[in-house]
């Protein structure tokens, strides 16, 4: 039962933040109100933690295999994207790098500075 | 037999797991960087559709019970969000400044190429969304009037390279600090870098899911702005 519940609420969560996609006019997706959604129920004791935990940090577990079946998809615009394969992959590579280089710099030095930290 | 996987339900969804599965069991006994187990199955995964020439539609057939369930996985990225509060609260302005400097390379890093490349303004609005999370990044393409299936490709393609070339980029960079590993890999490739950042750590894990929305929500103000430019 305890699976079945903490599933359940999951889904039922997923569906009110398409209810919140349908009725708030900002190109903000379910998935990411669900986040906020599930977020505020926890802060705010609606639910305990103990309600989604085990099923919620399998679905993470297997969130990889998730975006299988996307990636493969890239197959199908292959034809579109070819004419130009080497600049998209170019900006691709180069932007994400620095994006993360910069990214994760900038939120260690203010870290370094402020004398915060993640480690406890 | 072509009609046996044309209706088959549960081929894809077995493909997927097994090639992860594989990935997976490949990394462990050669314990080699490169062999990311997401970008292993999705390799076998292409190389299978393309040997077998099985249409990318058969195959989804199944496969889309896999990807139903990203909306609900994506919604659990509030649990780690939710157990690491505490830190994400002392950090507040270490993560704003990190997110929004990364956004702005992004989007500034992407204009640049542009130009040195040349390209004409539909690809470069088609770009501009690529670090963000696949749903509002086709709705960050579609308004200012992109290619949305190029779109979505290239933030598919961003978040395995981020997936894959993460923890070297951290190393090389020396970036250390578990809360900026977070945010480096959910800034710069969103959902599939954050997935990444779970088997890092759950503060990074927590982070990562973190910069998804705020990245995503930030990019949305910025891009009609970059979009101006060229």
């Amino acid at each position: 039962m305890k699976y079945l519940r903490q599933f359940g609420i999951i889904l039922f969560i997923s569906f009110l933040g398409e209810i919140a996609n349908y009725a708030i006019p900002l190109p903000i997706p379910a998935s990411i109100y669900g986040i906020i959604i599930l977020f505020l129920c926890l802060e705010l004791k609606i639910l305990p933690l103990s309600s989604v935990k085990e099923t919620g940090k399998f679905l993470i577990e297997i969130m990889p295999v998730m975006f299988i079946p996307a990636a493969a998809g890239v197959l199908n615009v292959w034809g579109i994207i070819k004419p130009s394969v080497i600049e998209y992959i170019a900006v691709m590579v180069i932007s994400t790098i620095a994006v993360m280089a910069v990214s994760g710099l900038v939120t260690q030095l203010v870290i370094r500075l402020t004398g915060h930290s993640g480690h406890q | 037999m072509n009609h046996f996987f044309e209706d088959s339900v549960f081929f894809g969804v077995t493909l997927s797991f097994l090639s992860y599965g594989l990935g997976v069991l490949l990394k462990k006994k050669l314990k080699l960087g490169i062999l990311n187990p997401l970008l292993v199955s999705i390799v076998i995964t292409v190389i299978v559709l393309v040997v077998t020439d099985m249409d990318y539609e058969i195959y989804y057939n199944g496969a889309k019970y896999i990807s139903y369930l990203l909306t609900p996985a994506t919604v659990c990225l509030a649990i780690p969000l939710y157990e690491q509060f505490e830190i994400l609260k002392k950090n507040v302005a270490a993560i704003l400044a990190g997110i929004l400097s990364g956004v702005l390379t992004s989007l500034s890093c992407i204009l640049a190429m542009v130009l040195i490349f040349n390209m004409n303004h539909k690809q470069y609005v088609s770009l501009l969304p690529k670090s963000i999370t696949t749903a509002i990044g086709m709705g960050v393409s579609e308004e200012l009037g992109g290619y949305v299936a190029i779109t979505t490709a290239i933030i598919i393609i961003t978040g395995v390279f981020g997936n894959v070339i993460g923890e070297f980029v951290l190393y090389i960079f020396r970036i250390k600090e578990p809360v900026a590993k977070g945010i480096a890999l959910g800034t710069a490739s969103h959902a599939i870098g954050t997935a990444k950042a779970m088997e890092l750590g759950e503060i990074e894990g927590a982070l990562a899911s973190l910069s998804i929305i705020l990245s995503g929500i930030i990019t949305v103000g910025f891009a009609p702005v970059f979009a101006q430019i060229h």
